[in-house]
């Protein structure tokens, strides 16, 4: 069975600079994608090659079956969320949401049927008459949800749906976003720089750097076993110490031989991971040695404590609950579980 | 406050009303002596009267020239709208080789006196063989109008104008349905603002007109022509109604173009 979206090879050249390096993708039906990536990743060069706003310069884009590269927006079963919503100012929030469907030329009957319906599902049911400037930007985002879904796409592209929201409101979009990605049961591929945001929505993550994909996986994955260290880093804040693979697959770093998760050959130089709430001091299975706490900031639900390694010169990433004494200079054994060091190349 | 800037504000106030007095006394003596009770539109004032607005209304060449005029007027401003927004829409919607060289020849005919264009108009038609005509006019309000059309709606076919389009487009809607329901609804103040200037500078423009017409004249070569016959409180009627018709329109442009920048 082919996949509901297969993204073939892609490569999108502007001049000198690549913007996208032989990008491949696949993705099932109903799958919520979101593509990760700091800015000048290439994230929405691919959104918008994907909708068919930008040509790519070599490479196969197919939907459901169908190859599109050469169709334009128009023609493509996506549809788009954009980053400011790029409403309609002159006509009214049913007019926004009928616009599609009047391109299409649907009877107004059916019309007024189909915006009802989809107004009631972004949950701004009566709200048809008023004009886009009497209403809030989330409201906004609503109806522009409204308009891309009424038309029923074979795919639903978000770019940075969320950039422009407040914290709470952002949150809230979040659940109710993955609530009608699976109400409707379409493939969304949701373009984003926030990991948390990445994370919270995606059923596969796909971390992008210089054009290319660097990871993609289901978040969990992503997040504790990264496959490079760009990855590792852009997923959030982790300790790294850097060594040297030796002959028993024991890795040879500053503060003694580790056994780490992954396979590098003998003689590589690596990097191992650990994510701050993966450092304990109740002695597990590795032993990362004595360290004392350099300084702490209390956040809440934990500290995040910065230590110092007494074996040498290596510095900790760590979390300790609130109940923890955390004052600098103070002495702590740290360890970890195998599986939560992650051995990856540099 | 201390004298040194109370001293500055009085400077700049008269500074300010002496630049008005300059500008606009010509302008209010003209109007003025409209309404002249007596044969010559000069001091002492008689009057008011409006027999010589009555006179220049009922004048029969004059009101051939105000229908050339109004007939020139919208026709070029229409033609210098439309043309204008399909050229401002491809420069800025589309990427070409020799886009900027494009769009600085589009431009360019607001850098040409209206004396060139004039002379450029007639050598052509003689050399095509036609004679001149209020037709001719219209061409050449048209090569001087559009340019400042395609400015205006270039300025308003930005970025976030772009999106719009692209959401429409993305829908499913084809360009000309992009253009006439979404491009033209969102920028018709600009474009209406647009007609309205082209229309204004069409208005009163005296050389290109004076010189690729013969029988069928617009009113600025009529009250040209009268004045020749010597000073005549009609023609300061006509000249002040067409004063009037340009500060209209332009209330109209600030409206309907800046009023709506700035909210």
């Amino acid at each position: 069975m082919t996949s509901h979206l297969e993204v073939e090879a892609i490569n999108k050249v502007y001049g000198e600079v690549t913007a996208l390096d032989h990008v491949s993708l696949a993705v099932e039906q109903g799958g919520y994608v979101v593509l990760l990536g700091p800015s000048g990743s290439g994230k929405t060069t691919l959104l918008s090659v994907i909708g068919g706003f930008t040509v790519p310069t070599s490479g196969r884009v197919s939907i459901a079956g169908r190859d599109v590269t050469a169709l334009s927006p128009a023609q493509r079963p996506t549809t788009t969320l954009f980053q400011d919503y790029a409403l309609f100012p002159h006509m009214s929030v049913a007019g926004n949401v009928g616009f599609g469907l009047k391109v299409r030329h649907v009877s107004a009957a059916e019309r007024e049927k189909r915006i009802a319906a989809a107004l009631e599902l972004v949950g701004l049911a009566g709200y048809g008459r008023r004009g886009i400037h009497e209403i809030s930007g989330g409201q906004r985002q609503r109806v522009a949800l409204a308009r891309a879904l009424v038309v029923e796409p074979e795919i639903l592209l978000l770019d940075e749906p969320l950039g422009a929201l407040d914290l709470n409101l952002r949150r809230q979009m979040q659940d109710e976003l993955l609530a009608l990605q699976r109400r409707t049961g379409r493939s969304f591929v949701h373009v984003t720089h926030d990991q948390e945001e990445a994370m919270a929505l995606a059923s596969l993550v796909v971390v992008m750097n210089k054009g290319r994909i660097e990871d993609q996986g289901p978040p969990k994955r992503i997040y504790e076993r990264p496959a490079t260290l760009f990855t590792a880093t852009f997923m959030g804040e982790s300790t790294q110490i850097p060594g040297r693979v030796g002959e028993a697959g024991l890795v040879e770093t500053a503060i003694g031989a580790l056994r780490g998760t992954g396979q590098q050959s003998p003689g590589s130089e690596v990097m191992l991971i650990v994510r701050p709430e993966n450092i304990r001091t109740d002695a597990n299975e590795i032993d990362l040695g004595p360290a004392r706490i350099r300084e702490a900031t209390f956040q809440g639900a934990h500290y995040r404590v910065l230590a110092t390694s007494e074996r040498g010169a290596q510095d900790f990433v760590l979390r300790l609950p609130p109940d923890h004494a955390v004052e600098p200079g103070r002495a702590l054994q740290l360890s970890c579980r195998p599986e939560n060091l992650v051995v990856l190349s540099r | 406050m201390r004298w040194s800037s109370r001293l500055g504000n009085a400077l700049s106030g008269f500074y300010l009303t002496a630049c008005y007095v300059f500008i606009l006394l010509p302008v209010a003596v003209l109007i003025l002596f409209s309404f002249q009770d007596g044969r010559l539109p000069v001091p002492p004032f008689h009057g008011p009267t409006l027999k010589w607005y009555v006179t220049a209304f009922t004048n029969e060449r004059m009101m051939a020239g105000l229908g050339n005029s109004l007939l020139v007027g919208i026709g070029s401003s229409a033609l210098s709208v439309i043309l204008g927004f399909l050229a401002a829409y491809g420069i800025s919607r589309y990427e070409f080789a020799a886009r900027r060289l494009l769009q600085g020849i589009i431009i360019l005919p607001l850098a040409v006196s209206y004396l060139l264009v004039g002379m450029g108009l007639l050598v052509t038609l003689s050399s095509l063989g036609l004679g001149p005509s209020l037709w001719m006019v219209v061409v050449g309000h048209v090569v001087i109008n559009m340019p400042l059309a395609f400015a205006i709606c270039l300025a308003q076919l930005g970025e976030h104008q772009r999106k719009v389009e692209w959401a429409a487009k993305d829908l499913g809607a084809s360009t000309f349905r992009v253009l006439t329901a979404v491009t033209m609804p969102m920028i018709a103040p600009a474009l209406i603002a647009a007609f309205c200037l082209c229309f204004t500078l069409s208005w009163d423009e005296f050389i290109i007109a004076f010189l690729v017409t013969r029988f069928d004249v617009t009113l600025p070569i009529v009250i040209w022509t009268m004045l020749r016959g010597g000073l005549n409180p009609q023609t300061n009627a006509v000249g002040s109604f067409i004063f009037l018709c340009s500060i209209l329109m332009l209330v109209a442009v600030e409206f309907l173009l800046f009023r709506k920048r700035r909210a």
